[in-house]
């Protein structure tokens, strides 16, 4: 029987001639695929054919924790150019159609992750049987990279599972899970963990034999739909259309997808891979896909603690103002992804023990995605509200989650640091007050650190870790642990007024105030800005995190910005306007705001708005003047924030205001987007913004000198 | 921890144990509670020790599918039995090792000196599982104590949907982790590498074992026979042993709960089984005052848990070692070992686990592995896969037959191990008497 062994694969032949290919990348933890892989498959593929005693074949993964994780990221940062990205995508559909013309069946045994070219190596073969185990999962999420899957996934998917089913997987990358993978036929069979290979090598024997036949009968109305070419091609049409509506055109590689689906259901396999190929090396070179690809990169490095080894133990955190939804969900991600007891405390027992109530609501809903109900009653137990400061003493964190006043935090605080031990970390989830001033009232302000978190917390990535004047470097580990540990994406950042992220936000929604001010029509711009990318334009974003925050945090800035804390040229034009709203009563989602909510969204411009900014008299304003008042405002404060030393670094500035704010991914956040932009460019802008609108558009000097070095924000 | 009994406490003593005949579920037993057969058994036990109840300080049962109606089953069995109302009853459970809990429980109470004379053992029916009505529906039944008039009645009906009025079957799964005990047994087969081959002829060799006893007489001295309303036909032998089984039999049976490539069939698990079991327990002062010959001496016992997750059935591997180093034995000390048999190839990945060295390091923190258990000394009358396994039951007819197998085979000491739901497992050391 033929062994062959290469660094990524081993093959096996058992006495009966099934032979199983064991993928089993050199010091790696998962397998990707790599070109060298695809070379590797090919040769065992050839070995295969060429050896009469070999009946069958397995294809199974020698890691432990999943089959193949994707394509190898890194070998896409190295393309030369689009033809070579086109060539990969080429050999891969090389090698996996010699798998599929094969006489000998071929089985996929699946356990864990197969992602992108993983589910592809799966698609291949005759036969799927995976793990019934929460991990195991299928997806081809190369479009969230901003490209197709260029094994064969556009091609291969639809012919399994019928073309409705496969189209979200192609143009979303939502993961499917063992379950419904099997019920919808992308896979054949379940097993558990332990059986996986055994059961694998009896299902290729069966086939070998004729024994088994897949059953792939699809459902009878998708069969009536996806028979014939006229409602075909209505489902093409829904989905061009749902593409539109939800990337609004920032994303090529959705419609492209597309494009292959169809392509080879209507033209064949042979066109629909054609196309494929090229399509794939087209988006490789898209300044969308290396955007996304380079965000991909940096959540990877930023999964790591900077500070490690100085953190100190948290076995118990506690948070204060546990009652409302903010320290709710502090206290859900502490007790469910960090696995920490947490206590709960607010101004009443009965307050605390709401929040106990929105954890359970939000972890019920996650019953059977991820989470079982056992699951939930065990991180419930974890969370205990208590009635008085004294039960906070076993506290190792305590997170304040108060309302935005510095004297109400002082209060809280100093008497919770009467009973908790000296070394618990004090953190604040404030979004706006400098965490110096807080730390400032208090006993021990080394301990003391900023976590801001973003909501909803359970669904927001990002943390923003702020280091305080006296902070120390165990303090700022500690809480950067616990966030990681809650499965945050942490960036830490220097404190000042707002930060990092409510400074830039809170710069751009006053922009946004200014704009109406100057005749601006609310729907009009809320509709410019998600063209650009946002997920949501300023004014539902004023609505959404509701207009008494707004002004809190408007009042928090504007005594920082007065005071001449943001530069004393600057002389920022600060709108009053949310705080006049909030107080004639509109206070947004939960009542009125910018616009109506009838208990519900009902997508209505509440027109009374306009009489807080000069009267019903609209004008719309050309595109180009709200999308570059706005971006330019947001990205010229970044700038700012990465001079002053605010930020470490531009790419934690990317991925704070991507993560924490919705900044276009696609752009790949304000930094990227200047670079790509090209720095000259934006001194230009910025010239023409001051001239025209007045000194707070003046430009950072950073962005000066760097364009004139001709230097970038983000080193390629 | 595990316990020996010898040290500190007073000597703890086997006098006799019988069961009912064990009987596949909606056959012998149908139309009984778990109660009567728990009387039943409980008055055979009296009878054929000339026990004067009287004497008794406790009885303690194991049952598992609790009936609400007799929820302390041990307190009315007890009473039906004539045993008299100023002795206490209490019942325990503890999925399969029920019984074990309710025998080392009444060896406890003996050796602290709270009792003399215990009865202890175990009733289960799985002929008639408890169903329960649907929340939604239930709620409306208990405010409808309250409702007077017609239309407080409509009120309670409005809302209710056709399908709501289904009776919920009780759920064999695993609470905390929704797993079926089938595909637990069947996914250790595949992590201890035994195939579906090997827990056939497990299987069969069960059948076999149990045949060749009750042709030998071995089984009869367990029994106490028992017959039934309306028609009280004697019953007098266990049902569940299939004589005429084969490989190719077996072999046949698809697999029913990993579904199509798992190994566990019908064939080689325990059937769901009726059944009761008592043991009668004392001092061995007690004991030789009243003239009572014991069959054997309680040496030790443990109770183990694990991950029911990842080890649901694997306990008697961790229970049995930590019984033998407390009595300070080793494998070839023991004559007679008694493994519960939930599936064969639950039997079978303990044995691999019991042996292997790599299980040892692993899970046991570096120990010697406790070696192999010698086939010729494994459940030579049978076991749960034939016998039946009813499941507050088995417990007691595993020590009953232990016992009585030291006598017929002449050893000196026994092991008896059996798993559990939720990850637990016992192991109990006999010494013969």
């Amino acid at each position: 029987m033929p062994a062959l062994n290469s660094d990524e694969l081993r093959l096996e032949t058992s006495n009966d001639g099934i032979a199983t290919v064991w993928l089993d990348q050199p010091e790696q933890s998962v397998n990707t695929l790599a070109p060298s892989t695809l070379d590797a498959l090919d040769d065992a593929t050839d070995a295969i054919n060429a050896t009469p005693d070999i009946r069958a074949a397995v294809f199974i993964s020698a890691k432990p924790d999943g089959f193949v994780a994707g394509a190898d990221l890194d070998a896409l940062r190295h393309f030369d150019g689009p033809e070579d990205a086109a060539e990969l995508s080429r050999t891969a559909h090389r090698a996996l159609r010699k798998v599929r013309a094969s006489d000998k069946p071929s089985v996929a045994a699946i356990h864990g992750p197969a992602l992108g070219g993983g589910c592809e190596v799966a698609l291949a073969c005759d036969y799927r049987i995976a793990t019934n185990r929460p991990e195991t999962r299928f997806a081809l999420p190369e479009v969230q990279l901003g490209l197709l899957p260029g094994g064969g996934g556009t091609q291969l998917l639809p012919r399994l599972v019928g073309l409705q089913q496969a189209l979200p997987i192609i143009l979303t990358g939502k993961n499917v899970y063992a379950e419904p993978a099997r019920k919808m036929g992308l896979v054949d069979a379940l097993i558990h963990r332990p059986g996986l290979h055994r059961a694998a090598e009896e299902a290729a024997r069966r086939l070998a034999d004729g024994d088994v036949e897949p059953d792939r009968d699809k459902s009878f109305t998708d069969k009536a739909i996806e028979s014939n070419t006229l409602s075909r091609r209505f489902v093409y049409r829904q989905a061009r259309k749902q593409i539109q509506q939800e990337t609004r055109g920032n994303y090529p590689a959705p419609p492209r997808a597309l494009e292959c689906v169809r392509t080879g259901l209507e033209d064949g396999l042979d066109a629909g891979s054609r196309l494929e190929s090229r399509y794939f090396g087209e988006l490789a070179f898209t300044p969308e896909s290396q955007a996304l690809v380079d965000l991909f990169f940096l959540k990877q490095e930023h999964d790591k603690n900077p500070l490690h080894g100085q953190a100190r133990d948290v076995e118990t955190v506690a948070v204060l103002g546990a009652g409302g939804l903010m320290g709710a969900g502090i206290a859900e991600v502490s007790a469910h992804s960090a696995g920490r007891d947490v206590l709960l405390k607010d101004q009443s027992l009965e307050v605390a023990a709401q929040g106990r109530k929105t954890i359970w609501e939000d972890l019920s809903k996650k019953i059977g995605k991820g989470t079982t109900a056992f699951e939930r009653d065990v991180v419930m137990e974890r969370a205990r509200p208590v009635p008085g400061y004294d039960d906070l003493a076993d506290a190792d964190l305590v997170i304040e989650a108060v309302p935005e006043d510095l004297d109400v935090k002082h209060t809280v605080l100093r008497e919770t640091e009467e009973v908790i031990s000296d070394d618990c970390v004090i953190a604040s989830n404030t979004s706006g007050i400098p965490i110096t001033d807080i730390a400032g009232g208090l006993e021990r302000p080394e301990n003391v650190v900023g976590m801001h978190y973003f909501s909803p917390v359970p669904s927001m990535p990002l943390l923003e870790v702020v280091r305080g004047g006296a902070s120390s470097d165990e303090a700022v580990a500690t809480a950067t642990q616990v966030g990681l540990d809650q499965g945050k994406t942490v960036i830490t950042v220097e404190d000042g007024p707002g930060f990092y992220t409510t400074r830039i936000l809170s710069l751009y929604m006053n922009e946004a105030l200014l704009l109406l001010e100057a005749g601006a029509e609310v729907k009009q711009v809320d509709e410019i800005m998600e063209d650009f990318g946002f997920p949501m334009g300023p004014y539902e974003l004023f609505d959404l995190v509701g207009l008494r925050t707004a002004a809190k945090i408007t009042d928090v800035m504007g005594s920082y910005i007065d005071d001449g804390h943001l530069g004393e040229e600057r002389e920022a034009r600060l709108s009053d306007a949310a705080s006049t709203l909030a107080q004639a009563g509109l206070t947004g989602q939960k009542g009125e705001g910018f616009y109506e909510y009838d208990g519900r969204d009902t997508d209505g411009v509440n027109e009374e708005v306009y009489a807080f900014f000069g009267g019903p008299e609209r004008e719309e304003l050309a595109r180009q003047i709200v999308e570059e008042r706005l971006s330019m405002m947001m990205c010229a404060e970044a700038v700012r924030c990465l001079e002053e030393g605010i930020l470490e670094s531009a790419e934690d500035g990317d991925l704070g205001a991507v993560f924490g704010l919705g900044f276009p991914p696609s752009r790949g956040g304000p930094f990227r987007h200047l670079d790509r932009m090209g720095l000259e460019n934006a001194v230009t802008r910025l010239k023409r913004l001051e001239n025209q609108h007045g000194p707070r558009f003046a430009g950072p000097s950073l962005l000066a000198e760097k364009a004139d070095a001709g230097d970038a924000f983000r080193k390629e | 921890m595990p316990s020996s009994l010898s040290s500190g406490g007073r000597e703890v003593v086997f006098v006799d144990g019988c069961r009912l005949p064990f009987q596949q579920s909606g056959t012998g037993y149908a139309d009984l509670m778990a109660y009567d057969m728990g009387r039943m058994t409980l008055k055979g036990l009296l009878s054929r020790n000339d026990l004067d109840p009287d004497g008794v300080d406790r009885v303690v049962l194991g049952s598992v599918v609790q009936d609400v109606e007799t929820s302390n089953v041990a307190r009315e069995a007890a009473l039906g039995a004539g045993i008299p109302k100023h002795v206490p009853a209490f019942t325990v459970t503890m999925a399969c090792i029920s019984s074990n809990q309710a025998l080392t429980s009444g060896a406890e109470l003996i050796a602290g000196g709270q009792a003399d004379v215990v009865i202890a053992g175990g009733t289960e029916t799985l002929s008639a599982p408890p169903i329960r009505l649907q929340p939604k529906v239930q709620r409306r039944l208990f405010q409808a104590r309250k409702a007077k008039t017609l239309g407080d009645y409509l009120d309670l009906l409005k809302g209710l949907g056709l399908g709501d009025l289904l009776p919920e079957a009780p759920s064999i799964a695993e609470f905390s982790t929704g797993e079926v005990m089938g595909e637990s047994a069947d996914k250790l087969a595949a992590m201890f590498d035994v195939s579906r081959e090997a827990q056939d002829e497990y299987a069969l060799r069960s059948h076999e074992k149990a045949a060749e006893a009750r042709e030998e007489g071995f089984l009869e001295e367990e029994l106490v026979p028992a017959s039934v309303p309306p028609d009280f036909d004697p019953i007098t032998e266990d049902n569940g042993i299939r004589e005429d089984t084969s490989m190719d039999k077996l072999s046949g049976l698809s697999p029913s709960f990993v579904k199509p490539y798992g190994t566990v069939s019908p064939g080689n698990s325990s059937p769901l089984t009726d059944g009761a079991s008592a043991a009668l327990v004392m001092s061995a002062e007690a004991a030789e005052e009243r003239g009572y010959a014991p069959q054997a001496t309680l040496r030790a016992y443990t109770y183990v848990a694990q991950d029911p997750g990842e080890e649901l059935l694997l306990g008697p591997a961790y229970a049995m070692p930590q019984v033998l180093d407390a009595a300070d034995l080793g494998v070839d000390d023991i004559d007679v070992f008694e493994l519960h048999e939930a599936f064969a190839g639950q039997v079978l990945a303990v044995l691999r686990a019991c042996a292997s060295e790599a299980f040892a390091n692993e899970h046991r923190d570096g120990a010697d592995p406790m070696g192999e258990i010698p086939m010729d000394k494994l459940n030579t009358w049978g076991g749960s896969l034939s016998l039946g396994h009813p499941f507050g039951a088995t417990g007691t007819r595993l020590v009953t037959t232990a016992a009585h197998r030291l006598h017929t085979e002449d050893g000196r000491f026994a092991l008896v191990s059996a798993c559990a739901a939720g990850g637990q497992g016992h192991a109990l050391l006999l010494e013969r008497a």
